[in-house]
């Protein structure tokens, strides 16, 4: 089994093994089989898309957790210049599963803010799994007042699966963390775009995700709860999760229906692990767009259309 | 039905489960001490047991009858009922939960909120309906506390809440989630208007409602002994697999942490607040 596909991509890894397979033996035999390989690389992509067409909530799931998914910084390097990373919440310590700092976009000065999962085994315990602590919100806070204060442009990248619950965490008072960003975000002077890059986890995902616009990448989830979580207390199993995924809607398609999200960033064939230069190309087109008509509105009418945007979440019968 | 029951026939069956009870409500039992109390003096004492000084839950209207004054009493969004739009299914659909919990409870939905006077003092004060799907804030409560957060600013008076939630409610998912961000929003507006605004945790006040309205309060409260926190304690204890010190998300641990200013008894609520409130809009002493 190859690891970089997923259990439901598997007839494709097999082709993809099967192509590889050819250009060896094409290496070193005098056999032209590049029509072959060429009949071969067609079907394969003919199964990719038909697979990708029908994927259920769950199977979105998975590629947003995708092991070899982009990851934040992965994006900073391809569609900013000039990042300086900024440390630090000034009062306790540096979470690094939340990264922040300066940069240019096209040369224009933004504040970035994104959650970081680590790559191999070691980053990954550096970067506790992207789940952030309340040091990690408050260094975020920290870096939103500053954007405010310099009037520079807020773009945060959302991928946790959660805030980290853990002793620590509860002692420094996680839940005032993200009630804190939630609070500060909802009337910063600046203009502020949320991109749910993977995993959107809850409130760990919320603290960085109140703006004017939110964006999601076409297989990113956003949920209340991870599948996983809601399936074991509403399904009372965990094994229930597929179930647990589609009933929340947890999809980019889904969000956007329901006018919980604004914008969606088509990703290549397969996912943004196929091409991350593609994706962050399509990601930055996105971003600018936003931009230019966000900056475009006095500031006050920005907090008015924000104010507006949140009161209206939410259906009830009167 | 046990298996001699079963093997009776079923003409000489006799029903037995409408055996004659004790008439319910005279007597309580404390769930912390086990002490019987009789019920009319519990609820004297605004459900603490007066053994042991354990604060039971109580429910949303239960109490805003105790804190505020009997006169005068508008109760604010009571026409908002919950909408099911995404037809959303688990064990149960979300249309039958909702309907249960509001022939057990007799709400429409978790939050109840009231403008009235405290010792004299005008404010505007909610309180959750905890065994309303466990207090879980969806669109509903996220509107009724938004109103109450405008009807203290048309008003000018403080606004209070007491909370008593497990969080959002995962039957209305993102929809659920954006409840925390606009209900912060609207209490970012009223500490914007310098509303004064006083949040009380009550047990338990745990997850989203946590991490949004109930830590966003100009002063913290807790009763004793609540249940404070983000993550649930089975959890962290599944995360971090150690068993979690005695005390641990409890008032007294949140006060030693510096997460809230104080811990009142219920019995001083009233008193406390209506001070609270009066320093903070600069009115004389209630």
């Amino acid at each position: 089994m190859n690891l970089n596909f997923l259990d439901f991509e598997q007839p494709i890894a097999e082709l993809e093994a099967k192509i590889d397979e050819l250009r060896y033996v094409g290496s070193d035999a005098e056999i032209n089989i590049s029509e072959e390989i060429a009949r071969l690389q067609a079907k394969s992509r003919e199964l990719t898309e038909s697979i990708f067409s029908g994927l259920s909530s769950a199977q979105i799931a998975q590629l947003a957790r995708h092991p070899q998914r982009p990851y934040f910084l992965d994006y900073v390097e391809r569609i900013f210049t000039d990042f300086e990373e900024l440390h630090g919440d000034r009062a306790f310590a540096d979470d690094a599963a939340i990264v922040g700092g300066v940069a240019r976009l096209d040369g224009q000065p933004v504040m970035l803010i994104g959650q970081q999962k680590g790559r191999d085994t070691h980053e990954k315990v550096r970067r506790n799994f992207g789940m952030p602590r309340p040091e990690g919100y408050r260094k975020a806070l920290r870096l939103m007042e500053m954007a405010e204060r310099f009037s520079l442009p807020l773009l945060t990248f959302i991928d946790t699966p959660g805030a980290y619950p853990g002793v620590g965490a509860e002692e420094r008072g996680q839940s005032e963390a993200i009630a804190r960003n939630l609070f500060v975000m909802s009337r910063l002077k600046t203009p502020i775009v949320c991109t749910v890059i993977g995993e959107g986890g809850s409130g760990g995902a919320l603290a960085i995700g109140v703006g004017d616009r939110v964006l999601m990448l076409e297989y990113a989830t956003y949920s209340v709860i991870s599948p996983e979580g809601c399936a074991s207390i509403l399904w009372k199993s965990a094994d229930k999760a597929a179930e647990a995924a589609e009933a929340m809607g947890l999809t980019a398609p889904r969000l956007k229906e329901l006018e919980l999200i604004d914008h969606i960033v088509p990703e290549p064939l397969g996912g943004a692990h196929r091409d991350v230069d593609l994706t962050a190309q399509r990601l930055k087109t996105a971003l600018l767009e936003q931009l230019e008509h966000l900056e475009s509105l006095p500031g006050d009418k920005l907090l008015e259309e924000r104010y507006a945007r949140l009161m209206g979440f939410g259906h009830y019968s009167e | 039905m046990n298996w001699f029951t079963k093997l009776l026939p079923s003409r000489i069956r006799t029903e037995t489960s409408s055996k004659k009870s004790i008439p319910e409500g005279l007597w309580s039992k404390c769930n912390a001490c086990n002490a019987v109390l009789y019920r009319a003096e519990l609820e004297r004492n605004l459900n603490v047991c007066p053994k042991c000084d354990h604060h039971m839950r109580l429910g949303a209207r239960q109490r805003l009858d105790q804190f505020l004054d009997e006169e005068p009493r508008e109760e604010i969004g009571a026409g908002l009922e919950p909408k099911d739009v995404l037809k959303f299914r688990d064990l149960k659909k979300y249309k039958d939960r909702i309907s249960q919990a509001q022939k057990n409870t007799d709400e429409k939905d978790a939050l109840v909120a009231m403008m009235g006077r405290v010792k004299g003092v005008p404010l505007v004060a909610c309180a959750f309906e905890f065994r309303f799907m466990g207090g879980s804030m969806g669109a509903v409560v996220g509107e009724r506390f938004v109103r109450a957060v405008d009807t203290a600013v048309e008003h000018g008076i403080p606004l209070v809440c007491f909370s008593a939630s497990g969080g959002a409610r995962m039957q209305e998912a993102l929809f659920s989630l954006m409840q925390m961000a606009k209900t912060s929003a609207a209490l970012a507006m009223l500490s914007k208007r310098g509303v004064p605004y006083i949040s009380v945790m009550t047990d338990p006040t745990m997850g989203g409602v946590s991490a949004s309205l109930a830590m966003l309060g100009d002063i913290n409260i807790a009763e004793p002994n609540a249940l404070i926190g983000f993550a649930g304690p089975r959890v962290i204890e599944q995360t971090v697999r150690e068993t979690l010190p005695e005390g641990f998300q409890r008032s007294e641990f949140l006060l030693e942490h510096g997460a809230i200013d104080m811990i009142v008894d219920r019995r001083d609520m009233r008193d406390k607040i209506a001070s609270l409130v009066s320093m903070l809009t600069r009115q004389p002493a209630p």
